[in-house]
């Protein structure tokens, strides 16, 4: 079993506390509607996760902001995706 | 800020960089944009520096940029679970400068490059996204940002914000991006000591080796691998088409762990250390997935155009000849008294077309779609192609006429006739 958060530890973050930039619509089409749940398993830093009872949480802290997730949601268009603000989310050492 | 501007550039990569730097070295007014914290630090590649792409922009990079190692040797793997065919093409000359292709970091890379634009007289800001455009009716007016009383205003808008390309869509230029027509790549960089890298790669001095993959690293998926080697540090990943990834179920990060599992690539990577873990959209779609490129006071370069040939692997190099044409195109119209109407900057989609730009994306058009119907060519042929190497190499006793017969049976009870025929025929299609 890889464990994600070892790679992603060796990134680099400025976390925007308290405003992610993705945002899922309505939660209640991820746990009632999507058979799928694409992102939980496509999302590159895994940042989505299927909960037990079927809801998806996501947190976005570890986001390398490559727009998988919303555009692997192409049945639903559930995932609100914008950059993180100015300054914030991945600061690429190397890239 | 109520200053009017003649251009403003979206994004500091190489498509941005290309446009800002070719206008503002004509003398025209330009605001670049950048969210990152600085110029790079949002931007993934690779990475491979194509040298004619930048030479036509900047003659001189090589005094100063911070280049890794120039290529010389180039190695295309078809991997199967044990094992891998493949040819090797290295030359001495590619060991005379000027060197033809480097690699490259992008981080500092682009920060280098930033540079030669600031003093070219454009004025960059950066730690600042760009939310949406300005719009005045149907015609772009400027740019709103996420920094209070952040309208910015310019005659033309040059979209170079990569492979989401939001800001387009948000205007309705075009469309969602289909799974099918982007592929997820996921990169790894591994610091090394330089005479280990040299040692390993047969190579000394600056000289450099790319390795390209295909075949079972992606099981069964669309895509490629590679590991490029930079100055200190290798860089390794792989990447599938999205739709591939959905279809599939395995996790990016899964697929890159067995690729550094295989036993030809674990022994080049063994002992690094790992300082950063990336991911990446690269637009793969092709000639028919791209969007329009231009319209009333604005234009599209780079990764947000879909401006990639991935049979050759390029795509920063178009990115910059791109974003090069989008400035000349402004130039053009501002020595010539004209305004950035839609009608004026089809100059920039018939300089496009003039350009290879798009003669090697219409050369390719056809692939992506023969690929996507056509997995045999990432799964079959790879497999059957190692078992015939390994049968005719393998001294066990076996007239070599019966081997020959035997991996001529196992093709034809794995395509038939017509099946190899067929694939013949699509390839020929696809690479026509």
């Amino acid at each position: 079993m890889i464990r994600i958060e070892e790679k992603l530890f060796q990134n680099r973050y400025r976390v925007d506390a308290g405003r992610p930039h993705i945002n899922i619509a309505d939660p209640s089409v991820c746990a009632v509607h999507c058979q799928e749940k694409s992102c939980t398993f496509c999302c590159p830093a895994g940042c989505y996760t299927q909960e037990g009872d079927g809801r998806v949480t996501l947190i976005t802290d570890g986001c390398l902001e490559c727009g998988t997730c919303r555009i692997i949601c192409s049945e639903h268009r559930n995932v609100q995706w914008e950059y993180p603000r100015g300054g914030y989310g991945i600061l690429f050492k190397f890239g | 800020m109520t200053e009017k501007f003649d251009a403003i550039v979206v994004g500091a990569g190489q498509a941005g960089n290309a446009a800002a730097y070719t206008m503002a070295k004509a003398g025209l007014k330009v605001l670049q944009i950048e969210r990152g914290e600085y110029p790079g630090s949002k931007n993934v590649q690779g990475a491979i520096l194509y040298a004619d792409a930048l030479e036509k922009i900047i003659p001189d990079f090589r005094d100063d940029a911070p280049l890794e190692r120039h290529l010389i040797e180039q190695r295309v793997w078809i991997l199967d679970d044990e094992s891998y065919v493949g040819t090797t093409y290295r030359s001495n000359d590619f060991n005379k400068p000027p060197y033809n292709r480097y690699t490259i970091i992008r981080a500092q890379f682009d920060k280098w490059y930033s540079k030669k634009v600031q003093e070219a007289g454009a004025l960059v800001i950066c730690e600042t996204t760009v939310t949406d455009l300005h719009m005045d009716g149907e015609r772009v007016v400027g740019v709103k940002t996420d920094r209070t009383g952040g309208s910015v205003y310019a005659d033309v808008v040059i979209l170079a914000d990569g492979v989401n390309s939001l800001l387009a869509r948000k205007a309705g230029f075009h469309e969602e991006l289909k799974p099918k027509d982007v592929a997820l790549a996921v990169k790894e960089i591994h610091f090394l000591p330089e005479s280990t890298i040299e040692s390993r790669f047969n190579v000394s001095g600056n000289a450099g080796v790319v390795i390209e993959m295909a075949g079972k690293i992606t099981q069964g998926m669309i895509g490629t691998g590679f590991l490029y080697t930079n100055k200190e540090s290798l860089t390794i990943g792989v990447g599938c088409l999205l739709s591939d990834f959905k279809k599939q179920g395995i996790a990016p990060y899964a697929l890159l762990e067995q690729m550094k599992a295989h036993p030809a690539i674990k022994p080049l990577i063994e002992g690094g250390e790992m300082k950063e873990y990336t991911a990446h959209l690269i637009p793969e779609g092709g000639y028919h997935a791209m969007p329009p490129l231009c319209g009333e006071g604005w234009m599209i370069a780079g990764d947000a155009g879909m401006f990639v040939n991935g049979v050759h692997r390029e795509g920063s190099n178009l990115a910059m000849t791109t974003g090069q044409l989008a400035a000349e195109t402004v130039i053009e119209l501002k020595n010539e008294n004209k305004p950035c109407t839609a009608k004026h900057l089809a100059r920039y989609r018939a300089k496009l077309d003039a350009s290879f730009v798009m003669k090697d994306l219409k050369k390719y058009k056809r692939l992506p779609e023969i690929f996507e119907k056509n997995h045999q060519f990432f799964t079959t042929y790879p497999e059957l192609m190692n078992r015939a190497a390994h049968a005719m190499i393998a001294v066990d006793g076996v007239d070599k006429k019966s081997k020959e017969r035997a991996i001529r049976r196992s093709f034809l009870n794995a395509r038939s006739w017509k099946g190899l025929m067929g694939d013949a025929f699509k390839l020929w299609r696809a690479f026509e």
